[in-house]
């Protein structure tokens, strides 16, 4: 036994010289079971569940006023904070590699705020700020702008929400790019703006549009922190993922499969250009 | 950064003022936007909690509700990552030591709780377990209760927090050079020891980083659990659903308190997590 197992466990990722032995076997078949199970049986009871009724049931649940309406909200939205993710964390990214300036480790760590903390819990806070009754809230409101359970404060739960993505993935790009080029634009007298125009911004370029996909994939399912921000109110302020959860509470469990499908379809759509791009950029540990 | 500054000091005086002046603008937006996005609510939910006095917020934190509550997420969130560091050792070492048809389905499907709506997550249990559930004869027969009872919440958990353990362990594990393992392989080590006493140590930075992860985001969810707990107080309510019901009852002193004691919890993790993050990068390079 030893002598195979042993030239198997020398080249374990060489194909056609595959002996296997009974724990490897195990390994598989719990890898498959376990995903199985917990993954792919679910997402094909809901494709299953939401064309019960054939293709003309589906897009009756999905045509239907409020169910556009609240899936127009949430696209409309996720599309708001993707924009402003791709600003404002690529410029966070670009201060946090070159410039130096005191609690810049301070500033790195509260970024990952809000990996962290649940968003009820961020849902919560900004209520809290900016809830009708409270101090900042009521300032606003004095002056006529309405932030908590309205469309406003549904951006700006979603801005907390996915503020890290397009910096985790800049981050490490821009701490590897080649300064020299950088350097030398700069010595030749173009300004900061052109040189991060035309030199720096063509290399992080495939990262940004990496965090910023992220960052619109999870803005689209969010459900924690907009529950409580957005009011709920049925085509003015439902997101499609709180229309979900109306649609379960009411027992109308095709429709609210009919959307699950219709989100489904849109976040793999976004993940596998994701594994795309990222599987063009660096060989992943699995693209053998 | 030495470069820099030479390269620098050639220039004119007045170009060096105005690029320091842009550095420090840049800068000063990148902090205050953070600072607002960030810590302003962080700010005001702490002294919301604190509104009514530290004694309302004691009490709050110390009613039967909320400590059932508490106990209830932190055995879910202990079994889910107990569960989820298993198999995820398991299916890591899979992805990246094994080769065979349908790796690339597995590795597909690890990201999809990530990019399934929470919501979602919960639903689908509801479709498999619920009242009309492809599986809710055989649960029956066995006298199990799923949904609306701790194994929905369970099942719930795991789901949204699979990816971590697996994603944060296999690029580590893929650079371990399996000649170690082979050399204690060929000793006479049983691959069960080479793992316990070569594999493990090599990755367990990774593996605690993807570890606290996952039991940071088995705490915190709501959406999922949400669906299938049924909310029942001191049965099947979680902090994040005793956080939710606190609100419909307009108990803002206590949904505030329980928000800051859960953001508190996350903070610690956080820490944790940075100190991780700094032993695999020290790892990775040296």
């Amino acid at each position: 036994m030893s002598a195979q197992t042993n030239f198997n466990a020398a080249k374990p990722t060489s194909p056609g010289h595959v002996s296997l032995s009974w724990g490897k076997v195990g390994l598989r078949a719990t890898a498959f079971l376990y995903l199985g199970f917990m993954v792919a049986l679910p997402l094909a009871a809901i494709i299953r569940n939401g064309f019960a009724d054939g293709l003309s049931g589906f897009r009756v649940d999905v045509m239907n006023i409020t169910a556009f309406a609240a899936l127009k909200l949430t696209i409309m939205t996720a599309v708001i904070v993707t924009i402003v993710n791709a600003v404002m964390g690529t410029l966070t990214a670009y201060v946090l590699v070159r410039f130096r300036f005191s609690g810049k480790g301070l500033l790195n760590t509260v970024i990952d705020m809000p990996f962290a903390i649940p968003t009820l819990v961020t849902g919560v806070m900004l209520v809290a700020l900016y809830g009708p009754q409270r101090t900042l809230g009521a300032w606003l409101n004095a002056h006529g702008i309405q932030v908590v359970f309205a469309t406003p404060g549904i951006v700006l739960a979603l801005l907390v929400i996915t503020y890290p993505f397009v910096i985790r993935t800049v981050q490490p790009v821009l701490m590897e790019a080649e300064r020299g080029q950088e350097e030398a634009a700069y010595t030749l007298g173009a300004s900061r703006f052109t040189t991060f125009r035309r030199v720096v911004l063509p290399t992080i370029a495939p990262a940004i549009v990496t965090g910023s996909l992220l960052s619109f994939a999870r803005a689209l399912g969010e459900f924690g922190s907009i529950v409580v921000v957005a009011g709920n109110i049925p085509g003015v302020t439902l997101t499609a993922p709180v229309y979900i959860y109306g649609q379960i509470e009411s027992q109308n469990q095709r429709g609210a499969s009919a959307m699950s499908i219709v989100l489904l379809a849109l976040s793999f759509t976004l993940i596998v250009t994701v594994e795309w791009l990222q599987g063009r950029n660096r060989s992943s540990y699995v693209s053998g | 950064m030495s470069q820099d500054e030479g390269g620098r000091k050639i220039k004119g005086r007045s170009r060096l003022s105005r690029t320091k002046l842009g550095e420090w603008a840049l800068i000063a937006i990148v902090v205050f936007y953070a600072a607002a996005l960030l810590l302003a609510p962080l700010v005001a939910i702490v002294w919301g909690s604190l509104a009514d006095g530290l004694g309302a917020f004691v009490r709050e934190m110390t009613s039967a509700d909320a400590i059932s509550s508490l106990k209830l997420t932190l055995e879910m969130a202990v079994g889910a990552t107990v569960i989820n560091t298993l198999f995820g050792v398991c299916i890591a070492w899979v992805l990246v030591r094994d080769n065979f048809w349908g790796r690339r389905i597995l590795n597909g499907l690890v990201d999809m709780p990530f990019a399934v709506s929470p919501v979602i997550a919960g639903f689908t249990l509801i479709l498999l377990f619920g009242r009309t559930g492809w599986f809710t004869p055989l649960t029956d027969a066995l006298g199990i209760k799923v949904v609306f009872a701790l194994p929905g919440i369970l099942l719930a958990t795991v789901f949204i927090s699979l990816p971590f353990v697996i994603r944060e362990v296999a690029p580590v594990l893929s650079q371990v050079s399996i000649e170690q393992e082979n050399a204690a392989f060929t000793i006479g080590a049983s691959r069960l020891l080479t793992f316990w006493h070569v594999t493990l140590p090599a990755i367990r930075w990774g593996l605690l980083y993807g570890v606290s992860l996952t039991f940071a985001r088995a705490v915190g969810e709501i959406g999922a659990v949400l669906v299938v707990s049924g909310g029942v107080s001191r049965l099947t309510e979680t902090s994040t659903l005793f956080i939710f019901r606190s609100l419909d009852d307009r108990n803002y002193v206590g949904a505030n308190a329980m928000a800051v004691l859960l953001a508190a919890i996350s903070f610690i993790i956080l820490l944790v997590i940075e100190l991780l993050k700094k032993r695999t990068e020290q790892t990775q390079t040296v």
